[in-house]
């Protein structure tokens, strides 16, 4: 490499000429001609930080390195050559400031979450502090990596401080009724609990913005629930798909369907009265507004995706 | 005229401190010392009274000398390692409420300074991230119990004596150089036995803030509820990283029975309550102690560890020697690259 010959040029001495040469060479440093070296040094710092100790986490635990330089990398490719999402509204999250992003739930586990988050740092530019429920944090490893990821309880104290301290929250109030519905029931939107959600942006005065993901319902198509099991272990139940258990842990290779995830028109809160918050006839009409908008574009979105195939496969019949 | 101040538990690692110094403010008359244990240590100019608070004589030490504030640190010391601690927390809730019983009949009394601990909010995987004031524990365990309880004598209290000024501090853990408590214990451990799988947000309170606190909340101060905390929050991995300590993690129940077997874990105290605070941690919120108390502490809980770690001396792991192994690498690194390049 013709870097490798340069740095060896200078020789020790005074004359202008290796001065500047000598300059030439901090400038190639610094400015990575060796790109080689300058990554390795920045890994090993990064490791060193790491060792002792030396980075911050916020409050809720949310290490921004951390989901950085390897949640999110990890989880990329997932996104992106796996079930190769296709986003559109992404000019819909606010650039800055509080927000509520509301999405509907679905595909066992809860996959769809990550991809958001993924979706949302490579597209808008922010974090993602997502609401999840206390089985996660009970959950070892995952409830810790949940919490380094930006995540807290879906609690309404954590949602307003988040909400007013400006982050970008995100909400799947279907919940386990969502994620855990049987395949028969894909795509069908199921309650939106009490409307906590809507209180709480309306109270902190954010807008709402609906997000609708296609594709997360094929991920682990669920047949059955082994619900003696999954009393036994505390979890809301336990999934029998085409592959699980019976493939053992080659069956929780998710099917790799093709997603589509759309963000909508943000829905203004800061324009209802005073004492809306406290108001249950006005949050159960924004709530299921909200709910009305995502199981619309969830189903258009749907009809986009059978022509997205059909023309996939006209495509390849051609060929 | 000057205030005649009781304060209760002096032989505990902070109470002999603050009772010291209160005594050599100005604005303090007189300061009386009173706790079961023998005087520990030099108490200057505090008037010591050892009695069980249980005893008639705490009673007439209120009554008679004219006291008109009281602080209440029984609670400050360190959970008795050879006693059952269930056993000496029953007698701290009690001594509370003889205390309070105490202080009810005395007219004399305007203002009452309960030191709690945040032990009180409990910790679960139910719990929201951060906790104010207002919040009560959604769950209620073992020795978090003992606060609770304790409070709930006092908000008691409260009601019946409505011209008395009561504040009550939730303070976090207390860390510093010079205190000693099972936070300093655990942390300072060879190394450090974690939850598996778990890493806890954890808050501190630097000593040095804890006294000023204490001493501010007496002599000024506002009725009220509050949480003591310096700001941040370090996780536990963090802690013990800064600290230069290697740690490894158990189960719950593995850890729980390493701290019931081995002497230098029981003093760390690895109770079933310390053991959920070490899986899912608790965060502070420290608005009011801010705006209403008018506190601003001095140390951040990063801080308040790294004056902790000078104090405990280095760890197996020195920031020296990553540093030094980071150069090597790198050396070998860019030598390798360079080789390769030819």
């Amino acid at each position: 490499m013709v870097n490798g010959d340069v740095r060896e040029m200078p020789q020790r001495g005074q004359s202008a000429v290796d001065i500047a040469e000598t300059g030439v060479d901090a400038t190639e440093e610094a400015f990575g001609a060796d790109i080689g070296d300058q990554q390795s040094a920045e890994l090993l710092s990064l490791l060193r930080r790491r060792i002792t100790g030396d980075y911050e986490v916020d409050q809720f635990g949310f290490d921004v390195e951390l989901t950085e330089r390897f949640l999110l990398k990890a989880l990329r490719p997932l996104a992106e050559n796996w079930f190769r999402i296709e986003v559109r509204g992404a000019e819909n999250i606010p650039s800055t400031g509080g927000a509520l992003i509301v999405s509907n739930h679905s595909g066992t586990l809860p996959i769809d979450g990550l991809m958001t988050s993924v979706v949302v740092h490579d597209h808008a530019g922010r974090f993602l502090r997502m609401l999840g429920a206390d089985l996660l944090f009970r959950l070892p490893f995952i409830g810790e990596l949940a919490r380094k990821g930006g995540a807290t309880l879906a609690s309404t104290e954590d949602a307003e401080r988040l909400l007013s301290r400006g982050e970008l929250v995100a909400v799947w109030p279907e919940g386990y009724k969502g994620i855990g519905k049987p395949f028969s029931e894909r795509y069908k939107l199921q309650r939106f609990g009490r409307g906590g959600f809507v209180s709480a942006a309306v109270r902190t005065g954010v807008p709402i913005v609906p997000c609708s993901v296609v594709g997360a319902e094929e991920i682990y198509p669920m047949m059955g629930n082994v619900a003696p099991l999954a009393r036994l272990l505390g979890v809301p139940y336990v999934p029998v798909t085409p592959f699980f258990p019976w493939l053992g842990i080659l069956g929780l290779i998710p099917f790799p369907s093709k997603w589509l995830i759309e963000f909508g028109q943000p829905l203004p809160t800061d324009t209802f009265p005073q004492g809306a918050a406290d108001d249950p006839a006005l949050i159960l009409t924004v709530t299921d507004q909200v709910r009305d908008t995502i199981q619309q574009t969830v189903n258009s979105l749907l009809r986009r995706r059978r022509s997205f195939f059909a023309r996939a496969l006209a495509g390849s019949g051609g060929g | 005229m000057g205030r005649v101040v009781l304060v209760t538990g002096v032989c505990g690692e902070l109470g002999g401190r603050f009772a010291r110094r209160l005594a050599s403010d100005p604005a303090v008359d007189e300061v009386i010392g009173l706790d079961v244990a023998p005087a520990r240590g030099d108490l200057g100019d505090v008037r010591f009274v050892q009695t069980d608070m249980c005893s008639p004589v705490a009673m007439q030490t209120i009554a008679a000398d004219g006291v008109d504030t009281v602080v209440h640190l029984g609670g400050i010391a360190p959970p008795n390692v050879d006693g059952l601690r269930s056993a000496v927390d029953e007698h701290n809730v009690i001594a509370t409420m003889q205390l309070l019983a105490a202080c009810q009949q005395a007219s004399g009394v305007q203002r009452l300074v309960v030191k709690s601990s945040a032990a009180f909010y409990g910790s679960s995987a139910e719990d929201p991230g951060i906790f104010t004031e207002d919040m009560s524990p959604r769950r209620l365990s073992g020795s978090a119990r003992r606060w609770v309880e304790a409070e709930d004598y006092v908000r008691g209290f409260a009601r019946r004596r409505p011209d008395v000024h009561v504040t009550v501090l939730r303070h976090a853990d207390i860390i510093g150089p010079a205190i000693d408590t099972a936070m300093t214990r655990y942390l300072q451990l060879p190394v450090v036995p974690t939850v598996l799988g778990f890493d806890p947000r954890l808050q501190f309170c630097h000593e040095q803030d804890a006294l000023d606190m204490l001493h501010h909340s007496t002599l000024a101060g506002a009725p009220g509820t509050f949480n003591v905390a310096g700001d941040q929050v370090l996780t536990l991995a963090q802690a013990v990283r800064r600290l230069g300590r290697p740690d490894v993690g158990f189960p719950p129940s593995l850890l729980r029975l390493l701290g019931s077997l081995i002497p230098q874990l029981r003093r760390a105290d690895l109770s079933p309550t310390q053991i959920s605070y070490l899986t899912h941690g608790r965060g502070l919120d420290t608005t009011a102690m801010r705006r209403t108390l008018g506190f601003e502490p001095k140390f951040t809980t990063p801080e308040a560890l790294d004056d902790f770690a000078r104090g405990s001396g280095p760890g197996a792991v020195q920031p020296e020697r990553v540093d030094e192994l980071e150069r090597h690498i790198a050396a070998i690194v860019s030598r390798v690259g360079t080789h390769g390049q030819r």
